[in-house]
């Protein structure tokens, strides 16, 4: 057994524990801790696994803002934890699902024992179209030029989860602004951080997207990095949030998908298909849509973990 | 017995666990957060795949990388979205519990007249 091997186990069995501990915990708040430790834990499997992107992303939004939203939504939830511990369901249904994680776990086991070897692989296929754009991140490559058809609905998606999360409002408070407004201590170190922080963060997140042309990085990684930055602005109470009806923000929130669309079109219309680029201008038009996109990305991330409208707009 | 194997191995636990815990926690919240468990033990299982493709000079797949990174980002959003919901039955009720025979609460719905 080499060391890096060992090194590995250890990592997965670390992986593990904050898996373990976030199921069994007793009380929600450290469970969403140990969640996001066990996120990041798994950013560096995705490292080991080849993936620096996937890491990235794990860390940024699967850990952080994943880990900010369920905070906020477990201190909120708080009062009504006592009550609902005594739900715990039997012992007989416990035992079931036990048996039954088990065998989910067991089929997973055995089927990444029996993976075909050699492994099927479209990375070849990757390297080879790879001039067709110009860019060096094969990771990349597919998310704005293989696959681009994917990236452009998940867009879509997000904004469909923010005007779910939108419609949630009350109806008198309709056009307002999300969340409560954020106090704190103007001389206090919060005020200082989300003062000196965000010039730094808003350089590093628009250097991951221009840097994911050739390295590992990305419209969606710098976007979170942007995001977290307004995000701890307003919990610093500099800023307030937009109310949901602002129509700067509207404007901002549909920059990414529609240049993506018009693009998209363009390609039907010049070229040979829907989101094809024409080969001499793949590398500037997939340019023009990542940064269109990143403030997309940035501001609906920002509203989703704001949340829905809780106050009048003059509030 | 490869990085692949041993991180294919702990994603299958991991899915095994979130199963667990959404089925037997009866907080919704703890629900969603297992729920998330299940998702990234699948993302990871994906990773293996994805690691095992590795050629052409590539650590791995990046097609299967490209559809994880669509995927984290979705997951995202039904969380968010998922919260809010939940938020929002907590404002309305007064209770978070999903038993269909709780008694009703007198609710701090600030909609309410």
């Amino acid at each position: 057994m080499t060391f890096a091997l060992a090194l590995e186990i250890v990592l997965a069995a670390v992986v593990l524990t904050g898996a373990v501990w976030t199921i069994a915990s007793r009380e929600t708040l450290p469970a969403v801790a140990g969640f996001v430790a066990y996120g990041l834990l798994l950013a560096l499997v995705w490292v080991r696994l080849g993936a620096p992107d996937v890491a990235l992303t794990e860390a940024a939004i699967g850990s952080g803002l994943t880990g900010a939203l369920l905070v906020s939504a477990a201190a909120r939830l708080r009062s009504s934890e006592g009550p609902m511990a005594v739900e715990r369901p039997d012992v007989i249904l416990r035992v079931l699902a036990a048996v039954l994680s088990a065998a989910v776990t067991t089929a997973l086991a055995i089927s990444v024992l029996l993976l075909p070897d050699p492994a099927p692989t479209l990375a070849t296929a990757a390297a080879e179209n790879a001039a067709a754009t110009g860019l060096g991140n094969p990771v990349t490559n597919v998310l704005m030029a293989f696959r681009a058809m994917d990236t452009m609905l998940e867009k879509i998606v997000l904004l469909l989860a923010l005007v779910g999360v939108w419609s949630l409002a009350p109806d008198r408070l309709w056009g307002g602004r999300p969340g409560p407004r954020h106090h704190a201590d103007p001389q206090g170190v919060l005020a200082f951080v989300a003062r000196v922080l965000p010039p730094v963060g808003i350089i590093v997140g628009i250097y991951i997207l221009w840097t994911s042309a050739d390295h590992p990085g990305g419209a969606f990684q710098g976007g979170t990095i942007l995001a977290a930055m307004w995000l701890l602005v307003m919990m610093a109470g500099l800023t307030d949030a937009p109310p949901v009806s602002e129509r700067r923000q509207r404007l901002l929130l549909l920059a990414g998908p529609v240049v993506f669309l018009i693009v998209g079109l363009g390609g039907l219309a010049f070229g040979d298909a829907f989101l094809a680029y024409p080969m001499a201008y793949a590398k500037p038009l997939i340019l023009a849509i990542e940064f269109a996109m990143i403030v997309t990305i940035a501001v609906t991330l920002g509203l989703l973990v704001a949340g829905p409208p809780e106050r009048e707009a003059g509030s | 017995m490869s990085a692949g194997t041993v991180f294919g191995l702990c994603a299958a636990v991991a899915v095994g666990l979130g199963l667990y815990g959404v089925i037997t926690n009866p907080q919704p919240l703890r629900k969603i957060l297992a729920f998330n468990l299940i998702g990234s033990g699948v993302f990871t299982f994906f990773g293996v795949v994805a690691h095992r493709g590795a050629a052409a000079g590539f650590g791995g797949d990046p097609i299967p990388q490209a559809l994880v990174i669509t995927g984290i980002v979705v997951a995202f959003s039904a969380t968010a979205l998922a919260l809010a919901l939940l938020l929002r039955l907590f404002q309305a009720a007064g209770s978070a519990t999903l038993r269909a025979d709780a008694p009703p609460s007198a609710g701090s719905d600030p909609a309410k007249p």
